[in-house]
């Protein structure tokens, strides 16, 4: 159904992502009149169900939730619109070829005959990890400082990081500036002796990201990944939402109706209209015109800028930096339609519904990494696979199963194209798979596989890069996407750029979309008071 | 494409003649190419210029051809001043900045046809120029060796053309282009230069450059026709009142400390950006600074005495308030004339400022404080400048 579209708004947000509804609502909250335009049919982005084969759903993009502020749940009152987890505190548990299987727990080691020697150091890591995030997450919840025109409010925000750091105390503080820099690979050599413990620590700095384990910064990845434990809904841990994660879509898109948002889905934006440089309003692919002093652009900045706002329009410093931000994804989804209940060599069936890793060490996946350098796919690739019918029996008939896993690498400029990659990739997976699942091939109903391109093409998001860029210390704070666009508006009066693509950057957070409604209100106020 | 690696010194299509031509075997670097400083003396070469024809090969001069259906768009983003308003056969003075309205170079813009131009400039300038056409139809193309320059400038100017059979040039107006037949094939003059005089530039084919050369100087001798050097040059340009990029404003993208660049604005060249078009770089940083002011003022000076302020500290009382950056004794005008860069509260024409000149003769150094007077503009700018048909001396 079309929403009638006023002719004035407030404000305009493109995109009903996670982040897009979570600015819409709290500018909402404040009196303003809002729309979001979103171009698929269902709210969410790549929060997303989709029925991939007949009954069986999936959440066809993200597939966990580890790191949504509460904030936003409770900004929102989610729970009261339908958003629920149906898991949570959810293990891993890293897959080994004998059966012997390595269980790992927010606070415990389990199986693959892990030393004590290992189970003390996993929990001293832990701990320091968890001070890191602590101090860092800090530095989420705001805009980024701006380190040339510094306000008032950045310089305390600088000091008080700072000062954070320093109360770590010295060997703590010291580490952090020594690990935050350096790779994973020698952080887990220095700690501990399993191979699949190794792999599976490292293998949370790598999730969708064009890096190995020996890549640089990745330590920061882990850091960036683990700060869901300190302010995640349902932390420790991931969780699964019910329903898929395109029902926290639909949660957050009731929500923000409720606070009187509008949404019009099915629109696809034509560009942003621009009046030398101030924004004028979005104009629609339907020829409709909508008119607002604030335009917030949830889509990736490649999006916004390249094809929204047109790069003629942009001074060449600014052209240049958009051009320039790395987000071409390296993941890929792959679906299956189980025929019944999966069965792993040596997994207990209670474990069935674990976070399921395929990476038995990290040798194999610094080398899963290697061709993808060279833009080809992974031979022997990664897994992280979730089969969510486990915890919850609406996502299938009754008795079957569905299976989602993020498999890496997947380079999305392949080497002769996706096209005819695809097959050959998908056929690779499930062969792979099969040596954990023996039993796979005969009980595959369906699957599909969405490449990186595929998901571009599906989500809207350049490059099919989840994070809608890189998450290296190159791309983050106030280099994201690139300076003089870190504080959410633009070189564009009334522009924001807000998504994943901006601080603190992407995953399932909600704190892009929070902290740009912050910007907004509180430069209203500076320009008034 | 500029040759590369055959040697290290690359030779203009003019080098033969002027390695002929140069007695005194004063050689510098411009960009890559080897070029004559001085061809016999430097005053001769001046007055040349002043009273007669003086030739100078300008091919080391960058050179960008711009074609495509955007290129008018493209440019109007490039530069600050509004280029739609340039005609065929219109040759513009053009600057361009960057995103912090910083002054990148500075040059000349000719409108060949519809949707062809060229750009001539001091630096290399192909990155700057390829990341602004993304997203414009437009292609760039790097030609500074492929076509050959010549300034002909002097009261003579117009007369040794004619002479050459360049039949009505005199109704060339100041920054007009106009092609002429020579030896089967055609050059492009235009009436530009960097001397403030009557004059010309002309573009011509390398493989004519020698040939034109010879007919030049053929045609040219009774008219007191001579080739001159960079330090000629440069007197004429401060005379005219010229800034040089690398002197008088380092290229943005050539300064490596914070704040060195300078602003249009901070140049005196303000009258060279157009608020009144679509996005342009450095649009932004430029509104702002007109609204919130400038650091720098660039002024002329008209300095007491007669040894040129080079390098000098500018002061007002006992004050330091700038810099020199441009300095020479004019003989035409008479006047020790420097181009100074203060403190934007200081400079308004008339007032008087003091320059700290150090001197050297013979091994002794001497410390002079100069009166100086902010004057109104350029001091040298004869009629015959101006004047069309231009006057037949």
């Amino acid at each position: 159904m079309m929403t009638e579209i006023k002719s004035e708004y407030d404000v305009v947000v493109i995109g009903a992502g996670h982040n897009g509804l979570a600015c819409a609502a709290s500018l909402a909250k404040t009196g303003r009149k809002v729309i979001v335009i979103e171009a698929l049919d269902s709210p969410g982005g790549a929060c997303a169900t989709t029925e991939f084969y007949e009954k069986f759903s999936v959440s066809s993009c993200a597939q966990w939730l580890y790191q949504l502020n509460d904030s936003v749940v409770s900004q929102m009152s989610l729970e009261q619109h339908g958003f629920e987890l149906s898991a949570r505190n959810i293990p891993t548990t890293v897959l080994c070829e004998s059966g012997d299987h390595l269980t790992v727990f927010s606070d415990r080691l389990e199986g693959a005959g892990v030393s004590d020697k290992d189970k003390a150091a996993f929990k001293s890591f832990t701990k320091q990890m968890l001070k890191f995030c602590d101090v860092l997450s800090k530095a989420f919840k705001r805009r980024p400082p701006n380190l040339v025109d510094r306000s008032f409010g950045d310089v305390m925000a600088l000091l008080g990081l700072g000062m954070k750091i320093k109360m770590l105390g010295k060997t703590d503080m010291r580490d952090l500036m020594r690990l935050g820099l350096i790779n994973i690979y020698d952080v887990m050599e220095e700690n501990f002796d399993n191979d699949l413990l190794k792999a599976a620590i490292s293998l949370d700095s790598v999730m969708g990201s064009h890096m190995g384990p020996r890549s640089p910064n990745t330590v920061f990845g882990y850091l960036y990944r683990h700060m869901g434990d300190i302010y995640g809904y349902g932390r420790p841990g991931v969780s699964v939402v019910r329903g898929g994660m395109g029902q926290l879509g639909q949660s957050m898109a009731k929500a923000a109706k409720a606070m009187g948002v509008d949404i019009e889905l099915n629109a696809s934006v034509d560009r942003i209209s621009i009046d030398l440089d101030k924004v004028m309003g979005v104009v629609l692919k339907d020829g409709r015109e909508l008119r607002a002093g604030i335009v917030v652009s949830s889509a990736d900045p490649k999006t916004t800028f390249e094809k929204f706002v047109g790069l003629a329009n942009l001074e060449t410093d600014t052209l240049r930096r958009v051009k320039n931000v790395r987000m071409k994804g390296d993941a890929a989804k792959l679906h299956i339609a189980l025929d019944g209940l999966p069965n792993f060599m040596g997994l207990a069936e209670s474990r069935l519904g674990d976070r399921l890793l395929i990476a038995p060490n990290m040798e194999y996946i610094e080398k899963a990494f290697n061709p993808s350098k060279y833009g080809k796919f992974s031979t022997s690739p990664i897994m992280d696979i979730s089969i969510p019918s486990i915890h919850d029996s609406g996502l299938a008939p009754e008795g079957k199963h569905v299976l989602s896993a993020i498999v890496q690498y997947a380079p999305y400029d392949l080497e002769g194209g996706w096209e005819a990659g695809k097959q050959p990739f998908q056929n690779l997976l499930i062969d792979c798979l099969s040596q954990y699942y023996p039993g796979l091939k005969h009980q595959i109903l369906s699957a599909e596989l969405l490449t990186p391109v595929d998901i571009e093409e599906r989500y809207l998001i350049h490059g099919g890069h989840w994070h809608h860029g890189e998450i290296s210390l190159d791309q983050i704070l106030m280099m994201r996407p690139f300076p003089g666009v870190s504080q959410y508006s633009t070189p564009v009066d009334g522009l924001y750029l807000s998504g994943a693509g901006t601080h603190p950057g992407g995953g399932v957070l909600g704190l892009a979309g929070l902290n740009t409604a912050k910007e907004i209100i509180s430069q209203k106020k500076n320009r008034t008071g | 494409m500029i040759p590369h690696n055959e040697s290290m010194m690359l030779h203009t299509p003019f080098h033969s003649r002027c390695a002929a031509a140069c007695e005194v075997n004063l050689w510098e670097d411009w960009k890559g190419y080897t070029t004559p400083q001085v061809f016999t003396e430097v005053d001769m070469e001046y007055f040349a210029v002043r009273n007669s024809t003086g030739v100078f090969d300008l091919s080391p001069m960058t050179k960008y051809r711009i074609t495509g259906p955007d290129s008018e768009a493209f440019i109007n983003k490039l530069i600050t001043r509004d280029i739609r308003k340039l005609a065929v056969d219109r040759v513009s003075y053009v600057l361009w900045c960057d995103g912090e309205g910083k002054v990148m170079d500075d040059g000349t813009i000719f409108r060949l046809s519809e949707d062809d131009y060229r750009l001539c400039c001091y630096t290399r300038a192909l990155d700057w120029l390829m990341w602004t056409a993304e997203g414009f139809e437009v292609t760039v193309k790097e030609e500074t060796a492929d076509v050959a320059a010549l300034a002909v400038q002097g009261p003579t100017s117009c007369a040794v053309f004619k002479a050459l059979g360049f039949v009505g040039i005199e109704l060339l107006k100041p920054f007009g282009m106009s092609r002429f037949k020579f030896s089967g094939s055609q050059v492009m003059v235009s009436r530009t230069g960097f001397t403030g005089d009557l004059g010309y530039e002309v573009w011509v084919e390398p493989s004519l450059a020698e040939s034109f050369w010879d007919a030049l100087f053929d045609a040219g001798k009774p008219h007191g026709i001579r080739a001159i050097g960079s330090s000629a040059l440069d007197m004429l340009r401060i005379e005219a009142g010229f800034l040089q990029a690398g002197v008088d404003f380092i290229p943005a993208d050539e300064t490596i400390r914070a704040g060195r660049s300078r602003s249009p604005f901070e140049l005196g060249l303000g009258w060279m950006v157009s608020f009144d078009k679509p996005v342009f770089n450095g649009r932004r940083a430029l509104l702002r600074e007109r609204a919130q002011g400038s650091r720098y003022a660039f002024v002329y000076l008209d300095v007491e005495g007669n040894k040129p302020a080079e390098h000098a500290f500018v002061y007002h009382g006992d004050q330091e308030v700038g810099t020199i950056t441009s300095a020479a004794w004019c003989p035409t005008t008479k006047t020790n004339i420097a181009f100074a860069q203060v403190d934007a509260k200081f400079g308004r024409p008339g007032q008087s400022l003091v320059a700290e000149i150090y001197y050297e003769r013979e091994l002794k150094w001497t410390r002079v404080m100069a009166q100086c007077k902010v004057t109104k503009g350029a001091l040298f700018s004869p009629d015959r400048r101006r004047q069309t048909p231009a006057p037949n001396f």
